[in-house]
């Protein structure tokens, strides 16, 4: 059983958790995500660490409410406890050695996107972070990334926060203003991950990427998880899952992510305003 | 008086058109009477072929003699000094492969029913007697750590934990029990039955600690650090293997591994638990093993109306138990044998409509002592099917292996080990389908014996001489 010991509602639909977990905060590192399972009758859903302190023993989450398991968990409160808490999984990010980087989140990916600006600001590095979101009413950790970026450049859909744009917008202009970069993270919805990714392409920047995919065991004895990436087939959770962006085949990832959509909006009735994860935030 | 009987007594069974829709077990087991009318059945023979066909050398005739005069709990005491999941390998061991195959009754007739009388002790044993006597050993102050809570990573914590070891199982998953939780169904094995093997367990003194991916959460040598002496990996084979078609990719096409943990352990057949699984039409299974046999059962439990075996070689030759295979059939699934798939196609939304086959003949012997199957050039046809599930296999899982340093596998991915089921790491030791492949219960089972008794002797002479110096 693993306790939450702080939460905090970063906006309408995305919630931050503290959990008790010394052992995965001891081992966990930028990149890597953890399983978790509510209560008995629950699914096992992963989640990014978006961050971990390893003298208090925690581990911080922070995802968005999109089907049953996500908003029992948003359900939770400081003293409750989380039946499951598998991780640290996937494996960490390389950051060794970068030196230039722009730092590219979308919706809730900028949680998942915090640690590695993070680790690599306090390396040394010079971190540009863009963050994108669709209005001003969803912006999260701003504070944040202004402490673990060099510059921040936030960006909304509908220009009610900031610069009016899309991330991408941002990205070519920095690139085209002659800010080398030798590499860039997007993380965030797939389309997104997709036009970075293909964005950077002609400029030949490396650029990695956190992919998604359903999963279940996160040990790679399932194959649900498996993405096709150079055309060949990968298993994120163990493989990844982080992968080049230039050589991931996103639209598959995308159809095989809609497996149960349909039918969990009927089995399980849903109310939820936000079917599709990660990538309409 | 033996019972010239040319037949095994009767199994009882639940009926067949009814039984597909539900996940009770299939196999009601005898009653004390039919068990001792079949105990009459062995001859006791002096050359004993049976116990040589046991891959742990349970000692069948005694163990059914006892049976025969009504000494179940008797028998249960010789079943268990070798065996320790008898309600489970009563259930799945492929009996008709090993301790029946030479039995001497099997020459004429049918063989003496080891395996349903061995599943009568254990649940006899179970029904009668909830108290086992625990014969708590004092603990002799080493620590052994076991990855993976299998029935090889059991069969070995039992052993050491019998002979005073601390022993603690580090299992990657919430619930332990490895495929015989996450694999095979309730309506084979219930769960209950491996929930109370496993409570046995505890009751010795092993500790379970789930949520464990060694290799991730911790290595195997910070385990060592953390002074564990030594290290028993039984991990399993949980890499699924796909075929490398076109539409493997597709909506809908599942591995056997995912789609049994989905039912298995995360109970997706039950309404109130939230994972979710496809509602199939029309299901194609793809292979002809056990694992194939319990994905196509439990794809007509969950209410598909056509589900298809699709099997390269004949009927004869598939690798799944004969009494799988039959269950298979009562309960309607159709076999389609000597036909291999060579595509899946997809609708617009990239979901599977129709696996796409060749029709396929049996060539000259091969490497594997059978024929070997060979396409007929143009026979293409297509099935419609909304679901495909592979089972074709698995291989051992590398994530161990590619966090340790010094352990090495083969071209197959399997760990290697020597006879005493040591690798090449000292003081790590290794067996079961992490070794072999994707084998059996009591093979992984009996790997995990001839384990603990190394890592006794290991601990024994190297640790405590060490420390005597
Ligand atoms: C390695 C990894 C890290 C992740 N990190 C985060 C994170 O830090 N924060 C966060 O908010 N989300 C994260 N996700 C996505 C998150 O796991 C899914 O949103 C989750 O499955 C939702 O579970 P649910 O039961 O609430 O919704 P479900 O009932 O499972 O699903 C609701 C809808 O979302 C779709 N869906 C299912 N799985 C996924 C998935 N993996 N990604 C996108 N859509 C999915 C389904 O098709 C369904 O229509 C991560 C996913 C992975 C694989
Ligand atoms: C569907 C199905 C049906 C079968 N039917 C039969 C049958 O009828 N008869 C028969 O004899 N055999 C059958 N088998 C085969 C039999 O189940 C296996 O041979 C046997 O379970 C192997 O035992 P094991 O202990 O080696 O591994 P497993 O049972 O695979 O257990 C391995 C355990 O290790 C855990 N693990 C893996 N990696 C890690 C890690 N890194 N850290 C921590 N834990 C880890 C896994 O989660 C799992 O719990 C079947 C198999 C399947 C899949
Ligand atoms: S071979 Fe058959 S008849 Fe002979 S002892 Fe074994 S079980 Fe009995
Ligand atoms: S989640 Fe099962 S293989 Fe990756």
């Amino acid at each position: 059983m693993y306790k939450i010991l702080n939460k905090q509602n970063l906006n309408q639909y995305i919630t931050l958790l503290e959990v008790y977990a010394p052992f995965i905060a001891k081992k966990a590192k930028p990149g890597q995500f953890i399983i978790f399972r509510v209560d008995e009758k629950g699914e096992r859903v992963p989640l990014t660490i978006a961050d971990f302190d390893r003298e208090k023993g925690s581990i911080t989450i922070i995802f968005q409410v999109v089907g049953r398991s996500t908003e029992l968990l948003a359900n939770l409160d400081v003293g409750d406890y989380i039946l499951d808490f598998v991780g640290p999984l996937g494996i960490p990010t390389h950051l060794d050695g970068v030196k230039k980087v722009a730092v590219v989140g979308g919706g809730v990916g900028c949680a998942i996107a915090y640690p590695q600006a993070k680790a690599l600001f306090n390396s040394g590095a010079s971190v540009d972070v863009i963050a994108g979101f669709r209005n001003k009413d969803i912006v999260i950790l701003e504070e944040e990334f202004n402490a673990v970026s060099s510059r921040l450049f936030i960006c909304t859909d509908d220009g009610s926060y900031k610069e009016k744009g899309l991330v991408t917008d941002v990205l070519k202009r920095l690139i085209d203003e002659g800010n080398d970069y030798d590499l860039v993270i997007a993380i965030g919805p797939i389309p997104m991950m997709k036009y970075v990714s293909l964005t950077t392409k002609p400029y030949g920047i490396k650029t990695i990427v956190s992919l998604n995919p359903i999963m279940i065991d996160g040990t790679g004895m399932c194959g649900g998880c498996r993405v096709k990436v150079d055309q060949e087939t990968k298993f994120a959770c163990v493989d990844g899952p982080d992968f080049d962006g230039h050589v991931v085949d996103f639209d598959e990832l995308m159809m095989r992510n809609s497996t149960y959509k349909k039918q969990e909006m009927l089995d399980k009735k849903h109310n939820c305003r936000l079917v599709g994860g990660i990538q309409n935030a | 008086m033996p019972n010239i009987s040319l037949k095994k007594v009767k199994m009882p069974e639940l009926v067949s058109t009814t039984r597909n829709t539900n996940y009770e077990e299939v196999s009601l087991g005898y009653s004390p009477e039919m068990a001792m009318e079949e105990a009459l059945r062995c001859l006791n023979c002096k050359h004993k072929p049976c116990v040589s066909g046991c891959p742990v050398g349970v000692n069948i005739p005694e163990f059914i003699q006892q049976v025969a005069s009504g000494d179940f709990l008797d028998a249960y005491d010789t079943i268990t000094g070798t065996n320790a999941l008898p309600a489970v390998c009563g259930r799945v061991c492929p009996q008709e492969s090993q301790c029946e195959e030479v039995c001497v009754r099997a020459i004429k007739g049918e063989s003496v029913g080891i395996g349903r009388l061995e599943r009568f002790v254990a649940d006899y044993k179970m029904n009668t007697d909830q108290d086992y006597e625990i014969k708590n050993k004092s603990k002799n102050g080493h620590k052994v750590a076991i990855v993976g809570s299998g029935p090889s990573g059991l069969s070995c914590a039992g052993d050491l934990a019998r002979l005073g070891y601390d022993v603690t199982i580090f299992e990657a998953f919430h619930t332990p029990g490895g495929v015989l939780v996450y694999g095979i169904p309730e309506f084979r094995l219930p769960k209950q039955i491996v929930a109370d093997e496993i409570e046995r367990l505890k009751e010795l003194g092993v500790e379970i600690k789930t949520n464990m991916v060694i290799g991730r959460v911790l290595s195997i040598d910070e385990l060592i650090e953390m002074g564990y002496e030594s290290i028993y990996v039984g991990t399993g084979a949980g890499l699924p293997r796909f075929m490398g078609i076109e539409g493997e990719e597709l909506v809908g096409v599942y591995s056997a591994n995912e789609y049994l943990t989905r039912i298995n352990l995360m109970k997706a057949y039950i309404e109130y638990y939230d994972t979710p699984i496809r509602k199939s039409k029309s299901v194609a299974v793809i292979g002809g093993g056990n694992v194939a046999m319990d994905a196509a059962r439990s794809a007509k439990r969950l209410g598909a109306e056509h589900v298809f075996i699709i099997y390269r070689r004949n009927r004869e030759q598939m690798p799944a138990r004969l009494e799988e295979i039959h269950h298979a059939e009562e309960e309607g699934i159709t076999f389609k044998v000597l036909n291999n798939p060579v595509k899946i196609l997809g609708d617009e939304n990239g979901q599977v409509r129709a696996l796409e086959c060749i029709k396929m003949e049996l060539g000259e012997v091969d490497a594997s002592g059978r024929p070997r199957p060979r396409a007929i050039e143009e026979s293409n046809f297509e099935i419609e099917v909304d679901t495909v599930i592979v089972s074709i296999g698995s291989s051992p899982n590398p994530l161990i292996k590619s966090t340790t340093d010094g352990l090495e596998t083969n071209n197959r991915g399997c760990l290697i080990v020597d006879e005493k089921m040591a690798t090449t790491k000292e003081g790590v030791y290794a067996g079961g389908d992490a070794v072999t492949g994707a084998a059996t219960v009591i093979n992984a089972m009996g790997a995990g014996k001839v384990a603990a008794k190394a890592i006794d002797e290991y601990i024994m002479s190297t640790i405590v001489n060490k420390k005597a110096i």
